[in-house]
């Protein structure tokens, strides 16, 4: 077994929860490789007894999945109708700037990806990003770089 | 582990006490994801550091949400014995004055308290010269019963919950109450669900009691995907028992033999402090086989779902917990019928359950005699955009909305204008700053064209233009939509392509009765809530603003100037 499967299978059989599926499998392998590769949707479609199809189904749905590896950090940007009010919109583009992209996505580097999130669930405090899942609210267009600036002088890889 | 409900009760108010009037000072800091996105967590790493600098012993606690979101990070100190002191906006500078002036030194930094909250039974004298925080707007008009417990106890710690009377609401079911007996607590509360569409609990409950199958469930749906709507992850992260005894009893209640708590997968906060309140539930023997002595036996498992807004429908829920698509299902057959695996189902909001307990320990009437005509209790609403105070108050229904925005918000920020208030989500309604002079009240709101829904109320100010915000809105519910029916697949797309052709004001005047068309198929066509109230944002912005988006389509101006600026959202490069 390569050390990709393994990982795979460790994963999906190291789920605790009494109620175990194809979606509870999938999440516990984004969990533990931050994609999911086409080795785990056979691996899952397996353990499941489903097809490779019928889990692809379910994966393709969420959009929270990715399916190649991770760049090493993430920013989210809030763009709910909270932050949208409070200028999310600049703060969308000075990340993309700091970031060096058009639109969100990966850097070629793949030191950074930028995504929007329809909310990240601080509203009172919008507008909101996220650094690697840690929060911070209130930014404003220069203190978004900055936090970006900041996260890319760090070493790191995001799930 | 205490042999007794009464001796867990007694340790439970020895521990309290201990913290309250012990040797020790205690401090308390909010870190739910407001609090979080405040950079509370490492206002509490500097609390600790500080202390230990200092060489002083004292309690720290990440406790949940006062509800006072502006004044995050919101760091509260009290004194063994004294009252409860709060700094505002509390930055790592001010962290070790705190700690060396007040903590060591016994004496409050007047300049920088925001309030105190004076506790019972404490005969130390009232702080000079800080105001009391009760009497702060946003707390003056609140009335508790959900969130009694949010910002004053530990979410990680049940003796904390049952200190204050926690747990006592499922021992009078069990022990006082037969399951009959619950259920007619609830449906004399009037207890109407809080998720959106007020359908009277009981009524719901009395469906799945009615069921004799041998296996039943009960879901609480914590999928809350709504931007501007957090008290659902506000109440699990600030008191996760309320909600988990919530679950029980109305296990109870119907006879159902497990419950399910659904959260949406990363929201890390929520999730840890529920799966704490479950174990230490279960640890404590309120669940499992025989609670508390009694025949009745129930589990609680919390299950994960991936992104996605629709997961939040109680019938693409259940597809989500079974690990499909979260689209809808047809009905019938109801969940009641044929739910989660098959069985016998109940949904609730994580609010409608969370008012359970106290429902059953001060009686149905309790909670009735509280509210306005048929929206009986308390409204938890969640405020944000261009408000003075942004956080989450809980107020009885019956209160003007007004008030709300006007005194406990505290107007708006820098004292501009109210343009118009974005209530219930993205699929509820808009409603003009002229017609914000309506009562809480699901029936007086809905006839306003706006609803109560998941308590979200998004104000905005004059600089705001409502064609910018309206494609904002459809934006999301365009990206959101499942695809499973497609006059909502196609038409919020459709919806989206004609609102950013107004904003780039070059729309043309068929382009409202276009939309009104496709407004009326998505309603009539869609399986679902999304699809069905999808047009909400657009009609209800058209029923106050119709003048604006006439400009912008025959003068082909935008009279606040931000409908041209860059706009960029999932639906632009995901499409």
């Amino acid at each position: 077994m390569s050390g990709l499967v393994q990982r795979i299978h460790d994963a999906v059989h190291g789920q605790t929860q009494p109620t175990v599926t194809v979606l509870s499998s999938l999440l516990a392998v984004e969990d533990e490789l931050g994609y999911i590769p086409k080795e785990a949707l056979e691996f899952v479609a397996e353990f499941s007894n489903a097809t490779v199809n019928d889990v692809w189904a379910v994966a393709s749905f969420y959009p929270n999945f990715r399916f190649d590896p991770p760049a090493e950090h993430v920013v989210d940007v809030c763009w709910g109708a909270s932050c949208h009010l409070v200028g999310a919109m600049n703060i969308f583009k000075s990340v993309l700037e700091a970031a060096g992209l058009d639109d969100e996505g990966d850097t070629p580097d793949k030191r950074l990806t930028v995504r929007f999130n329809s909310c990240l669930g601080a509203c009172s405090q919008a507008p909101v990003i996220a650094m690697d899942h840690h929060l911070a609210g209130r930014v404003n267009p220069e203190s978004a770089a900055k936090h970006v600036t900041h996260l890319l002088e760090q070493d790191g890889h995001a799930k | 582990m205490p042999s007794s409900f009464l001796e867990t009760g007694l340790e439970a108010g020895k521990r309290w006490q201990e913290l309250n009037a012990g040797e020790r000072p205690w401090i308390r800091i909010g870190t739910a994801l407001c609090g979080e996105a405040a950079g509370a967590f490492e206002i509490a790493d500097a609390v600790e550091a500080a202390l230990e600098n200092q060489g002083v012993a004292a309690t720290v606690s990440r406790v949940g949400c006062l509800g006072l979101c502006f004044a995050e990070p919101l760091l509260d100190v009290q004194l063994p014995g004294g009252h409860r002191i709060f700094y505002a906006n509390v930055d790592t500078e001010s962290v070790s004055e705190i700690i060396s002036a007040h903590v060591v030194g016994g004496v409050p930094v007047t300049a920088k308290a925001l309030g105190y909250i004076a506790q019972e039974g404490s005969t130390a004298p009232v702080p000079d010269g800080i105001p009391d925080l009760n009497q702060h707007p946003m707390k003056a008009w609140e009335n508790r019963i959900v969130l009694r417990n949010a910002g004053n106890i530990d979410p990680f710690d049940i003796y904390q919950y049952i200190a204050n009377g926690g747990y006592q609401a499922l021992h009078k079911s069990l022990t006082e109450l037969n399951r009959e007996e619950t259920l007619n607590e609830v449906k004399a509360s009037g207890l109407r669900g809080r998720g959106g569409a007020a359908f009277p609990t009981a009524t719901k409950w009395s469906f799945l009691a009615g069921n004799p199958a041998p296996e039943k469930f009960v879901l609480c749906n914590c999928e809350e995907g709504d931007p501007g709507a957090f008290n659902d992850k506000n109440i699990l992260e600030s008191d996760p028992n309320t909600l988990v005894e919530g679950v029980i009893i109305a296990g109870y209640a119907t006879g159902a033999s497990k419950g399910y708590i659904f959260i949406r997968h990363g929201h890390d906060g929520p999730i840890n402090r529920c799966r704490a309140a479950v174990d230490q539930a279960r640890e404590l023997g309120f669940l499992g086989e025989n609670i508390m002595g009694t025949d009745f036996s129930y589990e609680i498992e919390i299950a994960l779902t991936g992104d996605s807004y629709v997961a939040g429908e109680e019938s693409a829920l259940m597809e989500a917990i079974e690990g499909k698509r979260a689209m809808p299902r047809f009905r019938p057959p109801f969940p009641a019928q044929v739910g989660l695996f098959g069985k016998p189902t109940n949904i609730n909001n994580v609010k409608t359950l969370s008012y359970v307990p106290e429902i059953v320990s001060k009686g149905g009437e309790w909670f009735a005699s509280i509210g306005h005509e048929t929206s009986t209790g308390t409204v938890i609403l969640c405020l944000s955009g261009n408000l003075k105070y942004t956080g989450m108050i809980e107020v009885p229904l019956g209160m003007n909305l007004k008030d709300v925005i006007y005194e406990a918000a505290g107007g708006m920020k820098e004292d501009k204008t109210l343009k118009f208030l974005q209530t219930g989500g993205p699929l509820g309604g808009v409603l003009g700053a002229d017609n914000i002079d309506v009562l809480l009240d699901f029936e007086v709101l809905r006839a306003a064209g706006a609803i109560v829904g998941s308590g979200g109320l998004i104000a905005a100010d004059d600089s705001t233009c409502i064609v910018d915000l309206t494609r904002s809105l459809i934006a999301f519910c365009q990206y959101e939509s499942c695809g499973k029916c497609f006059p909502c697949r196609m038409g919020m797309s459709h919806l989206l392509e004609v609102l950013e052709r107004l904003c780039r004001l070059e729309g043309t005047t068929d382009d409202l009765a276009l939309m009104q068309k496709i407004g009326v198929n998505m309603q009539a066509g869609s399986l679902c809530g999304h699809g069905q109230l999808g047009f909400n944002p657009v009609s209800s912005a058209l029923r106050y603003f119709g003048p604006e988006f006439d400009k912008h389509i025959v003068d082909h101006t935008c009279p606040t100037g931000t409908c041209l600026e860059p706009s960029y959202s999932p639906a632009q490069s995901r499409r």
